[in-house]
């Protein structure tokens, strides 16, 4: 028993600490290839190419004054860099990063816990999320924070309907909501969920990327009209929490992305976390690739493409993609 | 149950590396508030009003939408594990469920309730 409790505790501290170191190199390779989108050549100075930036930045932060606004709320305004970073971290436990191998002569799962009800998990958590970004924006006692979080909460909620009905599709073919069963189920490169539910990994991004509040979709940020809204008043560790918890949450659907539609860990070759790597810090690269290619959308039609567009065609794919598992199913 | 027990771990863990840093933090970081600085920011201006504006009611109303279409989702997740067992009857059910709930997204769509400006 206590064996168990050991292994896990350390297990726990191991995926802590990679998912925040990176978080951390998230930023960096976004500014890195931001710049070089740009022309330009980004961080190059603190360490060879730039890459002691991002602890660099860290301990910049840590030694930064923390401003208490007088109008705010002190309890929830300190609380809620907390309340957003947590969610975002707890999405790792289920998420299946390599395959079960053996170290020091113990056998090891390569997931921290394999719930059974994983995928419902990731759904609940995700929703979790919200909370802190709108308690930041009402407890600051500034207008700019205030129309963020609210924005934030609406954009929010209108993507989550789509984000999970189109999880619901890849069920529909996996019959079980365990994330470990739904990467074994994609053994094979054609099994891979993408190429049976390729419009519901459509969604899927779109979702995500809403959902975490990004170009082109970033209206709660806003800089250019709500001074970074949320997080306008926030300053020291309590804004470098924030920061982390949004590359977080990047890191997290991207995982979530890769586990549910590109087999996980699966892959030739390479080491399955290696893999497992590959694929997130891919969809990473999509991410920063949208922020320097698009505009960002008007409000209006960020909340008319979620419900009118993006809301009728996942429920259209799920329904369809029923009748597609009934009729094949009857044929075999 | 020790599935759990790990997820717990993990949040226990996870904030208290938060706390550990803002503790750090607290201990190395400068601190020297005065008036000024506990202004509210707004465009370098003393701040207009009280910052608990009136906004739009229609965040509100797309909440109370938003509650009724998660609900439908959450019973699909159930739904969509069991369907290779149930067949085409969950799919008739499912169907007719949808259809409801889609005709009051239609209901809403055409009272302009789905409108901005």
């Amino acid at each position: 028993m206590l064996e168990i409790i050991i292994i896990g505790t350390l297990k726990v501290i191991a995926v802590v600490v990679v998912v925040l170191t990176c978080c951390a190199y998230s930023t960096l390779l976004e500014r890195k290839v931001l710049a070089y989108m740009q022309h330009r050549l980004g961080p190059i100075y603190a360490g060879p190419w730039g890459l002691m930036q991002p602890i660099a930045d860290g301990i910049k932060l840590m030694f930064k004054e923390d401003i208490v606004p007088d109008r705010s709320e002190r309890l929830m305004f300190m609380l809620a860099p907390i309340v957003s970073f947590i969610p975002a971290l707890l999405v790792f436990a289920v998420v299946p990063f390599s395959s079960d191998f053996s170290m020091f002569g113990y056998e090891i799962k390569g997931v921290l816990s394999d719930l059974n009800i994983g995928v419902l998990y990731i759904f609940a958590i995700t929703s979790l999320s919200v909370y802190g970004l709108v308690l930041a924006g009402w407890s600051s006692g500034s207008k700019y924070s205030l129309l963020g979080g609210i924005r934030s909460s609406a954009q929010m909620i209108s993507y989550e309907l789509s984000y999970g009905l189109s999880i619901v599709g890849v069920i529909l073919f996996a019959n079980t909501l365990s994330m470990t069963e739904i990467v074994n189920q994609q053994a094979s490169f054609w099994d891979m969920f993408i190429f049976r539910q390729p419009l519901a990994f459509l969604l899927f991004l779109t979702c995500g990327i809403a959902e975490t509040n990004r170009l082109p979709f970033d209206l709660p940020e806003c800089e250019s009209e709500l001074a970074a809204g949320y997080h306008t008043e926030y300053s020291s560790m309590r804004f470098a929490t924030f920061f982390v918890a949004e590359y977080g949450y990047m890191l997290a659907v991207s995982s979530v992305a890769t586990t549910l539609f590109l087999g996980g860990w699966q892959g030739p070759f390479l080491p399955p976390v290696i893999w497992f790597l590959i694929k997130v810090f891919g969809f990473m690269f999509f991410y920063i690739w949208l922020r320097a290619t698009f505009p960002r959308f008007r409000y209006d039609q960020l909340m008319a493409f979620g419900w009118k567009v993006l809301f009728p065609l996942a429920l259209a794919n799920t329904m369809g993609t029923a009748l597609w598992v009934l009729l094949t199913d009857s044929v075999n | 149950m020790s599935e759990y027990l790990s997820v717990l771990i993990f949040a226990v863990t996870g904030a208290a590396i938060v706390l550990f840093t803002f503790f750090i933090s607290k201990l190395i970081r400068p601190h020297n508030p005065y008036p000024e600085k506990g202004v509210t920011y707004e465009c370098a201006e003393d701040a207009i009003g009280d910052s608990w504006i009136r906004f739009n009611p229609r965040f509100y109303i797309f909440a109370l939408i938003f509650v009724i279409f998660d609900v439908e989702v959450i019973f699909l997740f159930p739904w969509a594990v069991a369907f290779g067992e149930l067949g085409l009857f969950a799919l008739v059910e499912m169907v007719i469920f949808i259809l409801i709930l889609f005709f009051g997204l239609f209901y809403a769509w055409k009272k302009g309730v789905l409108k901005w400006v």
